[in-house]
């Protein structure tokens, strides 16, 4: 049985508006603190560890938009599916260089694939995520590969 | 720092990490994650049914970095960093990560990581790449 109609595989190379944001020096060393990290050029703030990345994913918005269990509400990539439990996956990071304190990155998203596996317990639905983070003048940074997982 | 060349087999130092409420509390303020699993006791008990409250995926992720880049020092810097959750990991246990390197090929090192708590079930998995500098 097919789930994944044509439809939904039209949907493969979607993107969203990029978004901006400013990796501050402040912000890396409460995320250092925060992780237990021992390295210097982290705890001063002088680097980006590579997981700190994943704060710029968590949008800030008015607390009456939060969900019930408090989280801000799914990426518009994501689409309807006709299996509705979505598990993370996983997270594939290719490090081009690192990031530092004062620079502004945009992201860009994309959902990269869609494709569809028989589990164990029943069919799955592999949803893949392209998060690419660059400079303001195209440089990249980071790219990651986040893998969401519909059951 | 030790000057024998990195090899196949090589196990990386492991390290044990132990999240507490407050660190749990500003890991989550410091990503902005309100997700109430991490800080809502009864929440989370009665309306997800777990037992206690969830250490981040993604921070078992970092914990795994940390590692890497603890054992790599100035030798080299990490390209590819890849990690997937196996099954949750509660408040107050204790996660041990530990590493090896699987492959050697010119300066590119690959290795494998892992998180397991303390009945010994692994958490978070991960492979890596760093690219070594000349003489290392």
């Amino acid at each position: 049985m097919t789930l994944l109609t044509d439809e939904l595989v039209a949907l493969i190379g979607t993107e969203v508006a990029p978004f901006e944001f400013e990796i501050t020096r402040g912000d890396i060393k409460k995320y250092a603190v925060a992780t237990g990290q021992r390295q210097r050029r982290y705890l001063d703030g002088d680097e980006a560890p590579l997981l700190f990345l994943f704060s710029a994913m968590m949008p800030v918005i008015p607390l009456d938009e939060l969900l019930p269990d408090g989280r801000q509400p799914d990426s518009p990539l994501i689409p309807e599916l006709p299996l509705k439990r979505i598990m993370a996956g996983g997270s594939d990071y290719r490090v081009h260089r690192p990031a530092r304190a004062g620079e502004v990155l945009v992201c860009r998203q994309k959902l990269a694939d869609l494709y569809e596996k028989q589990g164990g317990s029943g069919p799955l639905i592999f949803m893949i995520f392209e998060n690419r983070f660059e400079t303001r003048t195209g440089e990249p940074v980071v790219t990651e590969y986040l893998t969401r997982i519909a059951r | 720092m030790s000057t024998t060349k990195i090899q196949e087999g090589d196990t990386l130092p492991g390290r044990e990490f132990k999240a507490d409420t407050v660190q749990l509390f500003l890991y989550n303020a410091a990503i902005w994650n309100p997700h109430r699993i991490h800080y809502d006791l009864p929440y989370t008990r009665e309306q997800e049914g777990h037992p206690g409250l969830l250490i981040d995926g993604p921070l078992q992720g970092d914990w795994l970095t940390q590692i890497i880049e603890e054992w790599l020092g100035d030798r080299g810097v990490l390209t590819a960093f890849r990690y997937s959750n196996r099954q949750a990991a509660y408040i107050g246990e204790v996660l041990a990560g530990e590493g090896h390197v699987t492959d050697r090929d010119g300066d590119s090192v690959t290795l494998s990581l892992a998180l397991r708590n303390q009945e010994g079930a692994t958490t978070t998995v991960a492979t890596a790449s760093v690219r070594v500098d000349p003489g290392h």
